[in-house]
């Protein structure tokens, strides 16, 4: 990547919060680019500093150490009101004494824009999120899903450079959502802004985004591609925080991971030193249910849950270990039955800690 | 089976009586006052049937002229003072976290609902006193800048108030949307602030008209309000013309909160 294609640039930033307990670290030494018009998502559990992140790129909060560039210009000192960046708050902050309209404007008043043009962007953007008949309407007569719509009007209409979005559809009902994450790419699309998303929601993140940044107290653990981090995470917590996977503990000796259940798989990427403790991990969908003594492990069917087109079939190895296989359609075995597990060598990966 | 009832006041034996003796305290007083504004008798305890004839002559009175524009410019020009200053205090107070001594300024700010109002009346006589001898002013600026000074806390409450209910998110979305800090505080927060504001200018307007006891003894010769005229004719020869002053007194009164109240009520 060359230095043109940064929207954002993060180095080395720090953030402390004071507490009554000792200083909180929201932020532990976070590094990031971000690229020009790219969907970037923010992932990870609550009070990880997904938050703090993108309040110290809005300007809210300056960061304790490090630098924040934008478009490649030190913006770490600049106020909010001088970044070429919005932000459509959690709780939609829109201004509840001015119509949706005045609040669109808003912006572009502040800028001093020209009346006529600020009138021409309001309708322009109106039209986009669809909402040319609330004009009007104050905040408080709209719908949750409408007032979404207009908080994401309010910061698109200056044009930013970047728009930051701070889990925007967490108090929308399902279909809204799903409706919304639709209208959010689209509208990612037709403008071309490069989108910083958050969300605890690692479908949501997979389904919407360009790029994820797993994120873990302040600190990033993964940046990539939904499907890299998918497929390749690179630590116990992120496979276990994408999506559902089975862990496997073992010992390393002779080249192979020693289960306790008795098993021995072979060690993904190359031979791992002697005695080392190793955590495999095989997503459910990688394993195949055969016939007892046909497969790498051998385990017994405690559960099958269905859901929607699949179902998860949970089974316990001999030594207890849990295990989940996702089963299409076809004939289900019963609980209890003993089965073998097989799966291909390279659905299996070893994890760090 | 008898459900358990939760307490109640209103059980209680005696409950009703101790209700009606109260309003009777509370109200006889008020509504023989207002009822004797229309005698048409010389004497304010003898009924001589129904008249406005008070009500003109307070109305043609000059000293009651004089004393009602006087009172007027002072609860104006006080409230006025009291209200901008308590709109800084309750913005320095409130849009922040908590702060270390917040409780002392808080006291500060609340002073005067808790210092006898004699201590501060005597304390202000003394103090304007030197400043009279060592200027030669003799205006109506100490008026004013007592009652300034006792209607702050009740201008501080309600604003108070007002900026507490009000989302900090929405300061921080203007400021996003490019708005300098002046310009987030007159277009956003100052009217989303303003019902505050003007419920916190009434009551401030209203606690300055009737104020008697800080006015008698700060008040310079010829400097009467309409209370401390009131007082003052009481004290001579009382005539009906007090029941018509203090009946329209009370109208104004009543209904300067009861748009304080309208206006407070209203959600932020
Ligand atoms: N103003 C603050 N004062 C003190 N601590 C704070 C403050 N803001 C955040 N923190 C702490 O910093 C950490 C990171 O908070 P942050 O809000 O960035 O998390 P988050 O990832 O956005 O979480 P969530 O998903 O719950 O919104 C948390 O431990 C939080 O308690
Ligand atoms: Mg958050």
């Amino acid at each position: 990547m060359t230095e043109d294609d940064a929207a954002v640039e993060i180095r080395s930033a720090r953030k402390e919060y004071p507490s009554a307990a000792g200083p909180v670290r929201a932020l532990d030494d976070v590094s990031l680019t971000i690229r020009k018009g790219e969907f970037f998502t923010l992932l990870g559990p609550s009070g990880c500093g997904k938050t703090t992140l993108l309040r110290l790129i809005a300007g809210f909060e300056t960061p304790d150490a490090g630098r924040i560039l934008l478009e490649g210009r030190d913006i770490t000192d600049d106020p909010p009101n001088r970044r070429p960046v919005n932000t459509v708050f959690q709780s939609y902050a829109l201004f509840p004494h001015l119509s949706v309209a005045r609040n669109i404007a808003f912006g572009l008043e502040m800028l001093g824009r020209p009346a006529a043009e600020t009138r021409a962007r309001v309708a322009q953007i109106l039209r986009l999120v669809r909402m040319e008949e609330m004009a009007d309407r104050r905040p408080d007569q709209l719908s949750g899903g409408q007032q979404q719509r207009v908080a994401l009007a309010r910061a698109l209409a200056p044009a930013p450079r970047v728009l930051l979005l701070d889990e925007p559809l967490s108090a929308l009902d399902l279909k809204l959502r799903k409706e919304m994450q639709r209208e959010l790419k689209r509208l990612q699309h037709e403008t071309g802004i490069t989108f910083v998303f958050v969300t605890h929601d690692q479908e949501e993140a997979l389904t919407m985004s360009d790029r994820v940044g797993v994120m873990r107290g302040g600190r990033l653990q993964q940046v990539g591609p939904p499907r890299e981090i998918y497929a390749r995470p690179v630590n116990r917590f992120v496979a276990d925080f994408i999506g559902e996977t089975n862990f496997l503990e073992g010992v390393a000796r002779g080249g192979a991971v020693h289960l306790p259940a008795g098993a021995a798989l072979p060690a993904p990427g190359g031979a791992p030193a002697e005695g080392a403790r190793i955590t495999l991990t095989v997503r459910p969908e990688h394993l195949r249910l055969n016939a007892p003594g046909a497969g790498r492990l051998e385990a017994t069917v405690a559960e099958i849950v269905y859901f929607g087109p699949a179902a998860h079939c949970h089974m316990k190895l001999d030594d207890g270990t849990p295990i989940v296989a996702r089963l299409e359609e076809g004939r289900m075995p019963e609980p209890g039955a003993r089965v073998g597990l097989d799966f291909a060598p390279g659905a299996l990966q070893a994890l760090e800690d | 089976m008898a459900r358990a009832r939760p307490f109640s006041a209103a059980r209680l034996p005696g409950f009703a009586a101790m209700a009606a003796a109260t309003f009777l305290i509370l109200y006889a007083p008020i509504a023989t006052l207002v009822i004797y504004s229309f005698n048409g008798s010389d004497s304010v305890a003898v009924w001589g049937g129904f008249s406005l004839k008070w009500y003109g002559a307070a109305w043609e009175n000059a000293q009651v002229q004089e004393a009602t524009m006087r009172s007027v410019v002072i609860a104006l020009a006080a409230s006025g003072i009291a209200t901008v200053t308590a709109t800084m205090a309750a913005l320095g107070t409130t849009r922040r976290g908590r702060f270390p001594g917040q409780t002392l300024i808080y006291a500060i700010i609340n002073q005067p609902l808790m210092a006898p109002e004699i201590v501060t009346a005597v304390a202000l006589l003394i103090f304007f006193s030197s400043i009279k001898v060592a200027t030669g002013y003799t205006g109506l600026g100490y008026l004013i800048l007592a009652h300034a000074a006792f209607c702050v806390p009740f201008a501080y409450l309600p604003i108070r108030a007002r900026l507490e209910s009000m989302d900090l998110t929405l300061e921080t979305a203007a400021a996003d949307l490019y708005a300098t800090p002046w310009l987030a505080f007159r277009r956003v927060t100052l009217p989303l602030l303003a019902p505050g504001i003007a419920a916190g200018a009434m009551l401030a307007f209203v606690i300055s008209l009737d104020d008697v006891i800080i006015t008698e003894f700060v008040k310079s010769a010829g400097q009467d309000t309409l209370p401390t005229y009131m007082l003052g004719q009481i004290r001579r020869a009382a005539t009906p013309e007090v029941n018509a002053i203090s009946t329209v007194l009370l109208a104004v009164t009543v209904a300067l909160l009861s748009l304080f109240f309208a206006v407070t009520r209203k959600r932020a």
